[in-house]
């Protein structure tokens, strides 16, 4: 609104239907806080999927999340850990009018979101060298511990859906041990929810890239850091869905 | 105070700007408001088309002009133009975006961008429903079922992709108006002194918050699952097709109180003003608000009964769905006791209000034959159940929808609509609606299935009645929406308050100006109290009158 500053004085960026730069500050709170909610209840729909199939086919899990890399993971959650922690010092030094530190810290946290998102597409790379996908894309070369492995799509309903397997090398020792039936359920549910959670950490590294030129304009001050706040809460949400999902997918038994 | 009678002193919300692209790229929410409400009739229109043709081809057993493929398609679309262009969005986005913030003595909604965003989502959703239209239509019924919907070879994938981003629209919507009510609330304004649409309105938003994004995630997979073939929902390679039943209705049977219940927000108004009597039981009618969002949540799988869910899930789905009997009928109640010796006025707004009341007795009373688990065995899949669900979704929702419209029409464009010919229509309206479905509660008792492309001749005569009044019906809509586009241009001025309402948007000019007030709102008058108001024959107007102070 051109007019704003007029109405409140303070940041050009209270908008004048607000009472005052609380009232804006308290509004777009409540709303940042209804939005996890649907966060939080989008994912559910995936959760549900992961406990439902895991305890109808323990095996499945049992067996597949052995081809899950628990190094790269835990690395990862360190990364993500470290962003929020960065996210969250980014509000303190906009509240506390420190421009360089804030400018700092979402910097870091953009980088730290580019750095999840890399380490990511290397486990994702890796799977597509082996054939760890989803649903009948899951023809892995190997066995979970290195082992050659014959290939065989994972349900009888795959070639029907037109997929094939590779032929077997004549001659090969294929010593690998075989997966349970539908084992490619697992990387459905492996892969539909570290995707989602992949798309929210994109989304989340362009809100930071975006605060990141706004901070270095100087548009935050005590008066208006709230896009901040509320980007910071939003990242956090993303950290803690990653928090269950590692466990959850790479620390089973 | 803005007594009724003064000249405005600032341009109308209408005036303040001219053209089109200064409504496109408006943040106020009355012109919002306004392409919603526009937009919607458009898609009501669509979808009464293709529910008129589906009539046609069942005016005789055998085929007429449909193949059994077209006749699929068409109760697809019909479905899903109705449900997710018309009825979810209709009174929420149009009528509360434009009435809400004023009610709340606000200038704007919390968030006008995001209202903004919701309005070209919708439109993004709607594109891509006429997008499948032409693509090759889809022919799953509006459920999306699978594993069916994972093999047809039907336009799945844009019709799933609408109804995601349909759903964000809706969720930002329903977002939008919880926080505003928050936090636009006027210090006087405690949350029993809120006119009791708000509080449909905001039991409506917690629903939207909390179903859609399950909705969201569950039309997601189904895209997924179209498009490299994931798996969740897929039997033949160790997916599970109910999940998607379960997932789907727990979104989809909330969906139904986010229809219904913005849809008894206005009822309570509208019976209040036009009996000129206060609002009977005031806290319970919000309080079965609320309540009803919440049974809403525990009550998916009465959807479910013959799909192989267990014997004790089905029982207490059973028993919760009765539940829900309890607040509607509060409503009921309440709203009849309001009308008892009330000084009723029949003009259109009332019509359709007391409409609303037989008909949603009805609709909800039958559903209580859908939620009894040995009548529900017999009557699952047949015509009983469309007839309930029309009454429920049309008779009661889109019957408020108009009630609305007829009501706020005033303030919302400052012209009168033709009173005479829309009580005519709001008339026609009403027996072309029983016409077209009491039949139909007998067909289905008697055996006829839904979604059937031919039938018994011993049918005949019953779906004959009820295509004649869904032409019936069908005039009767046509017609209102072309006086209401004709009256936006030409109608006759109307007055502040041509009703006689207490509630705050009726305080202020007819159209509104741009923000809505004219100075900050500092009193607010009593609710539903009529006593201080007072006709002025010259005007037209009832203006209030200021308490003698002693």
């Amino acid at each position: 609104m051109s007019h704003a500053a007029d109405h409140h004085g303070g940041s050009p960026f209270i908008q004048h239907h607000f009472d005052d730069a609380g009232h804006q500050f308290q509004t777009g709170k409540l709303g940042i806080w209804l939005f996890l909610v649907t966060e939080i209840l989008f994912f559910s729909g995936l959760f549900v999927a992961y406990i439902l199939y895991r305890a109808q086919h323990p095996e499945i899990f049992e067996y597949a999340h052995r081809y899950l890399d628990k190094f790269w993971g835990a690395v990862n959650t360190a990364v993500l850990i470290c962003s929020s922690l960065t996210a969250a010092w980014a509000v303190r030094a906009a509240q506390k009018n420190q421009k360089r530190l804030l400018t700092f810290c979402l910097g870091f946290t953009v980088l730290a979101a580019f750095g999840f998102l890399g380490i990511k597409a290397h486990e994702y790379h890796h799977k597509w060298e082996h054939g760890t996908l989803w649903g009948c894309r899951f023809v892995p070369d190997e066995d979970p511990h290195g082992k050659a492995l014959k290939p065989v799509l994972p349900a009888p309903g795959c070639a029907a859906e037109g997929f094939t397997a590779p032929k077997p090398v004549p001659g090969k020792v294929y010593d690998g041990e075989l997966p349970p039936p539908n084992t490619g359920m697992f990387f459905s549910v492996y892969f539909g929810m570290t995707g989602l959670h992949g798309i929210h950490v994109l989304i989340g590294s362009f809100i930071f890239i975006w605060l990141f030129l706004r901070s270095r304009r100087g548009d935050f001050e005590p008066d208006y850091y709230g896009p901040v706040d509320y980007a910071a809460l939003y990242w956090h949400l993303v950290d803690m869905i990653w928090i269950y999902l590692f466990p959850m997918l790479y620390l089973i038994h | 105070m803005y007594m009724g009678n003064e000249a405005p002193t600032q341009k109308s919300f209408r005036d303040v700007k001219k053209g089109i692209k200064s409504w496109l790229v408006t943040l106020d929410h009355k012109r919002i408001g306004m392409m919603y409400l526009t937009g919607i009739l458009a898609s009501l229109i669509l979808g009464g088309s293709f529910a008129l043709l589906l009539r046609f081809e069942l005016f005789e057993p055998g085929g007429q002009f449909l193949t059994k493929q077209q006749y699929n398609e068409l109760f697809t679309l019909h479905g899903a133009v109705m449900i997710f262009l018309v009825i979810v969005p209709g009174i929420p986005a149009a009528l509360g975006n434009f009435v809400l913030p004023m009610q709340l003595g606000a200038p704007d909604v919390a968030f006008p961008r995001l209202n903004l965003i919701s309005f070209y989502l919708w439109i993004i959703g709607a594109i891509l429903m006429l997008i499948t239209l032409f693509a090759g239509a889809v022919d799953t019924g509006w459920t999306f079922y699978t594993p069916y919907s994972l093999q047809t070879s039907t336009a799945v994938v844009p019709a799933v992709l609408a109804v995601f981003i349909l759903g964000f629209s809706s969720i930002f919507t329903g977002l939008n108006f919880m926080v505003t009510i928050h936090k636009f609330k006027p210090q006087g304004m405690g949350w029993f002194k809120m006119p009791l649409n708000l509080w449909a309105l905001y039991a409506t938003g917690l629903i939207q918050v909390l179903a859609t994004p399950v909705l969201g995630i569950t039309v997601l997979l189904l895209f997924v699952e179209r498009v490299i073939h994931i798996g969740i929902f897929d039997p033949t390679i160790g997916g599970d097709p109910v999940l998607f039943q379960h997932f789907f209705w727990f979104y989809s049977h909330p969906a139904v109180y986010i229809m219904i219940l913005p849809a008894m927000g206005v009822v309570s108004e509208l019976i209040s003003v036009h009996a000129r009597k206060h609002i009977f039981g005031y806290r319970f009618i919000a309080y079965s608000s609320l309540s009803l969002a919440l049974l809403s949540f525990l009550v998916w799988g009465h959807h479910l009964f013959v799909s192989g869910q267990s014997r004790l899930a089905t029982m207490v789905f059973s028993a919760l769905t009765f539940t829900v009997a309890i607040p509607s009928a509060i409503k009921v109640f309440n709203w009849t006791a309001t009308l008892y010796k009330g000084s009723i006025r029949l003009n259109a707004p009332m019509l359709y209000g007391l409409s609303f009341i037989l008909l949603f007795t009805i609709g909800g009373l039958t559903g209580l034959f859908l939620g009894t688990l040995s009548i529900d065995v017999h009557l699952h899949d047949t015509y009983f159940v469309v007839s309930h669900f029309h009454y429920v979704m049309m008779g009661s929702t889109l019957v408020a929808f108009l009630g609305g419209i007829h009501h706020w029409w005033p303030k919302m464009s400052g012209r009168w609509y033709p009173r005479r010919t829309a009580r005519a229509c709001a008339v026609g309206v009403f027996f072309g609606f029983n016409q077209t479905f009491l039949p139909q509660f007998v067909l289905g008792s008697r055996g006829m299935p839904r979604r059937y492309w031919d039938y018994d001749p011993q049918f005949t005569l019953l779906h004959q009645l009820s295509t004649i009044g869904a032409v019936i019906l069908g005039i009767s809509l046509f017609i209102t929406v072309c006086y209401l586009l004709w009256s936006w241009f030409k109608g006759k001025p109307a007055s502040s308050n041509p009703w006689g309402a207490s509630t705050l948007e009726w305080a202020q000019p007819s159209p509104p100006p741009l923000y809505n007030f004219e100075e900050p709102v500092d009193e607010i008058p009593e609710l539903y109290d009529y006593d201080d108001l007072e006709y002025d024959e010259a005007t037209q107007n009832w203006v209030r009158n200021p308490p003698v102070k002693a």
